[in-house]
C-alpha cells in the first residue's frame, strides 16, 4: 500500500514536470517565443511571429492559452492524489496526522521544482489564501458546527478565546522583545511592536490544523468544541491585534487613547462580524424559501450567500471568519427546513469535498512554500519563539481553566486542558499574515520563524499528541472502566441535578435558550420556512428533539447478540454492547461522549433526509429499518418475530411521527424490521413523553464508509 | 430584590432555617421567592400539580420521582421549611467547617446527597433497590429504545456488580460502594446555593 502511495505521489511529480518547464518565473512576462508556432487562422495570443509556416500543422500544443487553469488543476489535482494515496497507504495514517504528510508532499515537490528551476517555487499568496482556501473549511465548519453544545459552552469558548489570546500575544510578544534586548547584536534592531506583531499573528491557533490533527484522536465532543471554537473565535482577536500592531507600526507615534481605540476595535470587528452574518444568514433563509421550483440551485445560494458574507465583512475589515460561522449557523435550520432532500445532501457534500480540497492545497502550499531562498535564520529568536509558544500556552490555558473550573458543572479535566495546550497547533493563517507585513530588514527572519513554528507544531505536536495523551490515559486507566451500575446512577444523579435545577428556577444558559427558542418559534420561523414545511407544533418538538438527538448518536452499529437468556453470566462483548446502549441512549445533557465530527465524512447522523422521511415520505420508512441497529435481527429469520419483539422495537419515533402524520401504514413488507412497525398503538402514548422518543441508530449505508475513517470510540470517561 | 417586597420578617423561621441548612439569608429569600412564584393559589403550601408547572420537570424521565422526593410520604402538602430543607441536600458542601461530633450530620453531606439519590429509586422505602424498582427506573431513563430483554440483562448486570450479600438487591452501602469513584460533592451540587 506503501507502493501505491509513493507511486501516486511520483505521478504526480511527473505531472508537474512540465508545468515546471513551462512555468515562468513570477515577475517575469510569459514571453511567447517559447511556444511552439501555431496554426495561423487560431492564434489567439497575438503572436507576432510574422513567418507563418506553409503547411497546416496538424498537431501542436497551445500551453499558454490554458496556463492559468490548467495549473490550478494540477495543483488540486496533485493534493488530491495525494489525500488518496495516504488513506490507502495502510498503516501510515496510523502514525502521521494526514497534515505532516501532506505538508511532506508539498516540500517534495517544492524540491523538486526548485531544483527543475534553480528559483524559488510560486508562494502561496496571501490573497489566494485568505480569499479562496480559507473560505471554504471555516464554511464547513460552521455548517456542521454542533449548535446546542457550542452555545452550551460558549462562555467558555468566549473565555479562552479573547482572554487566552490576549495572554499568549501580550506574553510572547514581551518575551520576546526581552530575548532581542538580550541579544542586542544580532536582533536589536526589532522592536516592541514588531514583536508585539509577531507574537499577534504567531499566538493564533489555527482551526484547520487542530481540526486535522483532532480527526485521528478520541477526542469527547465538549473538549472537541472547546478547542475548535476558540480556534474559531480567536481570529477576530488576533485579526485585530495584528492590524492594530501593524497600523502602531505605521503610526509615527503610540498613545494611550490608540490604546483604548484598538480595544474598541476588537468589540467592533466581532460584533460587527456577527452582524454581517446574521444578515447574510437571514438572506439565505429567505430565499432558500422560494427555491421549490427550482431547486437544482437552491445549494448554490447556501455558497453565494456565505461567501458574499465573508467579502463583506473583509470589505470591512471586519472578522470575515466569524461573518462566514454565524452566517451558516443562522441559515442552517431554516435552509434545511426548506430546500429537498437532495439539495441538502448536495450542499453538504459539496461543503465537505471544498473544505477538503481547500485544506489539502493549504498544508501541500505550506510544504512547498517552505523551499525558499529567502530564509534567515537566528538560533535564538527561533528557539525561543518555540518554547515561549508552549510555556505561554501552556500557563494561559492552566490559569483560565482553573477560574473557569468554578463555573461549570463539567470541569474541564487535566487531560483535557493538556489536549487544548498542547494542541494548540498553528498554521496557514500564521503563515499569510507574516508574509502581509510591511518590509523591513528582519522580516525574512519572523518567515522563516513563522515557518519553523509551523512545521514544528504540525509535525512534533501533531504526532505526538496521540500517544502523550494515551500515555495520560494509561494512568487514569488503572481505575476500572465505568461499571454499569456506575453509570445507571451518574445518569440518574445528572437528572436528578437538571430537575432540581428547574424546581429552584436556577436562570442559567437554559433561560435564554427558551426565550430565543420561542421567538425562533413564533416570528423565524414563520417568516423563513416555507408554509406547507412548517409542522405544527408537537411533530416539530418531536422533530427538534430528534435532531438533537441523532446529533449525539455514533454510527458504528454493535450487533446486539443474544439477549434473551438472563441468567448467565455476561460476555465482555455483550458488557460491552450493554456499556454503548446506556453511553448512547440515555439521556446525557451535560457530558455527551459521541465522537467529534470528521473533516472527510459525513457522518449518516448529520444528514438529515433520514429524520425527515418520517414526516414526509412515508415509503422509505421501511429501507430505515433494516438499519434499525438496536433490534438488529438477522434478515432471514422471520419467524423469530413475536408480538413482544413488536412492541417493544425501538423504532418508536416512526410510530409517534406516523401516528400523529397523515401515511402511518408501511407498504414495505419485503425488510423484516418493518413488520415490527405495524404494532400496536401503545406507543403513541409515548408520545405524549416526548423525550422518549428516540431515533433508531442506524448502520452505515451498505457498510462501505470506510472503517478506518470513522476511528471514533466511545469513551466513557469519567468525570473527577 | 424581588418585586414582592417580601423581606426576611415575613418568612417564617427564617433564623432557623439559616441555622438549619446553612443557606445565607439572602439565598433563603431568593427560595422563598421562588415558592411564592410555584405557590399558584398562594396557599403557603405545594401540592405535586405545582411541580407539575414546571415545563422541564414534566419533561424529566424521572421528573415525578424527583416530585415524589419533596414530599414526606403520605403528606400532601409542602411547607417551605421542609421545601428549603430538602433544596439544603443540594448545597455545595462547605470545606471549612470542621465537624465536631454532637453536631448532627449537615443536610449537604455526601452521605445525605447519596441518600437522597438512593431514595429515587426506592419507593417502598424498605432501605433496598429491588430488581423491580431499578427496571421501573431503568426503563424510565431509557425510555423506549430498548427491549425488555435488554433492559433486564442491565440491570441483572448492575445487581450482578453491586451486590455483596447476593441479597439481589442494592442495598444503601453497596449503592455507596459503586459510586465510590464518583465525586459527590461536585456532581450533587448546585453551585449558585453556595
Amino acid at each position: 500500500m506503501a507502493a501505491l502511495w509513493t507511486l501516486s505521489v511520483l505521478l504526480s511529480a511527473c505531472l508537474l514536470w512540465p508545468v515546471c518547464l513551462a512555468l515562468t518565473p513570477p515577475a517575469e512576462l510569459p514571453q511567447p517565443h517559447n511556444l511552439p508556432p501555431l496554426l495561423g487562422f487560431n492564434s489567439s495570443d497575438g503572436s507576432p511571429s510574422v513567418d507563418l509556416p506553409m503547411a497546416l500543422r496538424v498537431f501542436s500544443v497551445d500551453y499558454h492559452h490554458v496556463q492559468a487553469p490548467f495549473e490550478i488543476v494540477l495543483w488540486i489535482m496533485l493534493a488530491s492524489l495525494a489525500k488518496l494515496g495516504f488513506h490507502w497507504s495502510g498503516r501510515v495514517p496510523a502514525v502521521f496526522p494526514e497534515s505532516c504528510l501532506l505538508i511532506m508532499v508539498g516540500l517534495l515537490v517544492g524540491g523538486v521544482i526548485y531544483g527543475v528551476r534553480h528559483s524559488a517555487p510560486p508562494t502561496l499568496s496571501a490573497d489566494a489564501f485568505f480569499l479562496f482556501l480559507l473560505p471554504p473549511i471555516v464554511l464547513d465548519a460552521g455548517y456542521f458546527l454542533p449548535g446546542k453544545l457550542f452555545f452550551e459552552n460558549l462562555g467558555t469558548i468566549l473565555w479562552y478565546a479573547v482572554l487566552g489570546t490576549l495572554w499568549n500575544v501580550l506574553g510572547i510578544g514581551l518575551s520576546l522583545y526581552g530575548v532581542c534586548l538580550l541579544a542586542q547584536s544580532s536582533l536589536g534592531d526589532v522592536s516592541l511592536l514588531h514583536c508585539l506583531l509577531f507574537g499577534s499573528l504567531i499566538a493564533a491557533v489555527d482551526p484547520v490544523a487542530v481540526l486535522s490533527v483532532f480527526q485521528e484522536m478520541h477526542v469527547n465532543e465538549q473538549l472537541h468544541i472547546l478547542v475548535f471554537g476558540e480556534s474559531l473565535l480567536n481570529d477576530a482577536v488576533t485579526v485585530v491585534l495584528y492590524k492594530l500592531f501593524e497600523s502602531f507600526l505605521r503610526l509615527p507615534s503610540v498613545s494611550g487613547l490608540d490604546v483604548l481605540l484598538g480595544g474598541c476595535r476588537v468589540v467592533v470587528v466581532g460584533l460587527g462580524g456577527l452582524f454581517v452574518g446574521l444578515f447574510f444568514g437571514l438572506l439565505a433563509a429567505l430565499t432558500s424559501r422560494f427555491t421549490s421550483r427550482a431547486q437544482v440551485i437552491a445549494p448554490l445560494f447556501v455558497f453565494l450567500y456565505s461567501y458574499l458574507s465573508y467579502l463583506t465583512s473583509e470589505m470591512l475589515h471586519l472578522s470575515g471568519i466569524m461573518a462566514i460561522v454565524t452566517c451558516a449557523v443562522t441559515m442552517k435550520q431554516y435552509v434545511e427546513a426548506n430546500v429537498s432532500e437532495r439539495s441538502n445532501t448536495s450542499i453538504q457534500y459539496f461543503l465537505k469535498m471544498w473544505s477538503s480540497v481547500s485544506e489539502t492545497l493549504i498544508f501541500i502550499f505550506l510544504g512547498v512554500s517552505t523551499i525558499q531562498d529567502v530564509h534567515m535564520w537566528s538560533w535564538p529568536f527561533v528557539c525561543s519563539t518555540l518554547l515561549l509558544c508552549l510555556a505561554w500556552r501552556a500557563t494561559g490555558v492552566l490559569l483560565l481553566t482553573a477560574v473557569v473550573n468554578k463555573l461549570r458543572r463539567n470541569t474541564v479535566t487535566f487531560r483535557d486542558q493538556f489536549i487544548i495546550a498542547y494542541g494548540g497547533l498553528r498554521g496557514a493563517i500564521c503563515f499569510s499574515l507574516v508574509f502581509l507585513i510591511d518590509d523591513f530588514p528582519k522580516k525574512r527572519l519572523f518567515i522563516t520563524t513563522t515557518i519553523v513554528v509551523i512545521l514544528f507544531t504540525v509535525f512534533v505536536q501533531g504526532m505526538t499528541i496521540k500517544p502523550l495523551v494515551e500515555l495520560l490515559d494509561v494512568k487514569r486507566k488503572k481505575r476500572a472502566l465505568p461499571t454499569v451500575s456506575e453509570e445507571i446512577h451518574s445518569r440518574l444523579i445528572d437528572h436528578l441535578l437538571a430537575g432540581i435545577e428547574d424546581v429552584v428556577g436556577y436562570w442559567g444558559q437554559h433561560y435564554w435558550k427558551d426565550r430565543f427558542e420561542q421567538f425562533n418559534r413564533k416570528y423565524l420561523r414563520r417568516f423563513l420556512i416555507r408554509e406547507d414545511h412548517q409542522a405544527p407544533s408537537s411533530i416539530l418538538r418531536v422533530y427538534q428533539e430528534l435532531e438533537r438527538r441523532e446529533q449525539r448518536r455514533d454510527e458504528e452499529a454493535p450487533p446486539i447478540e443474544d439477549p434473551r437468556s438472563h441468567s448467565r453470566p455476561l460476555l465482555p462483548e455483550e458488557m460491552d454492547s450493554i456499556r454503548r446502549i446506556l453511553s448512547r441512549n440515555l439521556q446525557n445533557f451535560n457530558k455527551k461522549q459521541t465522537p467529534a465530527y470528521s473533516r472527510h465524512t459525513l457522518h449518516q447522523d448529520t444528514t438529515m433526509d433520514k429524520t425527515r422521511k418520517p414526516l414526509y415520505r412515508h415509503h422509505s420508512l421501511g429501507e430505515r429499518y433494516k438499519y434499525n441497529t438496536i433490534t438488529h435481527w438477522p434478515q432471514g429469520e422471520d419467524g423469530e418475530f413475536n408480538g413482544s419483539h413488536r412492541v417493544r422495537a425501538g423504532l418508536c419515533r416512526s410510530h409517534t411521527v406516523c401516528a400523529v402524520g397523515p401515511r402511518p401504514v408501511l407498504q414495505d413488507s419485503s425488510v423484516p424490521a418493518a413488520s415490527a412497525q405495524r404494532g400496536p398503538a401503545d406507543p403513541k402514548s409515548a408520545a405524549t413523553k416526548e423525550d422518549q422518543v428516540f431515533p433508531q441508530n442506524q448502520a452505515p449505508v451498505g457498510g462501505e464508509a470506510p472503517k478506518k475513517q470513522l476511528s471514533f470510540v466511545l469513551e466513557n470517561e469519567k468525570q473527577p | 430584590m424581588g418585586s414582592n417586597s417580601s423581606s426576611m420578617n415575613n418568612i417564617p423561621n427564617a433564623e432557623q432555617l439559616v441555622q438549619e441548612t446553612g443557606f445565607s439569608a439572602a439565598h433563603i429569600l431568593r427560595l422563598y421567592e421562588r415558592f411564592q412564584f410555584l405557590d399558584k393559589d398562594d396557599t403557603g403550601q405545594l401540592r405535586p400539580e405545582d411541580f407539575g408547572a414546571v415545563r422541564e420537570l414534566a419533561m424529566n424521565p424521572i421528573g415525578d420521582r424527583i416530585i415524589s422526593a419533596f414530599f414526606s410520604p403520605g403528606q400532601e402538602t409542602l411547607d417551605f421549611a421542609s421545601f428549603v430543607r430538602v433544596l439544603a441536600h443540594f448545597r455545595p458542601a462547605d470545606s471549612n467547617r470542621t465537624r465536631d461530633g454532637a453536631q448532627p450530620e449537615p443536610a449537604n453531606s455526601s452521605m445525605r446527597k447519596l441518600k437522597f439519590a438512593f431514595q429515587l429509586y426506592d419507593q417502598d422505602r424498605d432501605g433496598k433497590i429491588s430488581r423491580a424498582e431499578l427496571l421501573q427506573v431503568l426503563r424510565a431513563m431509557l425510555g423506549m429504545q430498548v427491549t425488555e430483554e435488554q433492559l433486564q440483562s442491565i440491570a441483572e448486570r448492575a445487581i450482578q456488580e453491586a451486590d455483596f450479600d447476593q441479597d439481589d438487591a442494592i442495598s444503601f452501602d453497596e449503592f455507596r460502594k459503586s459510586l465510590e469513584k464518583v465525586n459527590i460533592d461536585h456532581k450533587m451540587s448546585i453551585r449558585f446555593l453556595s
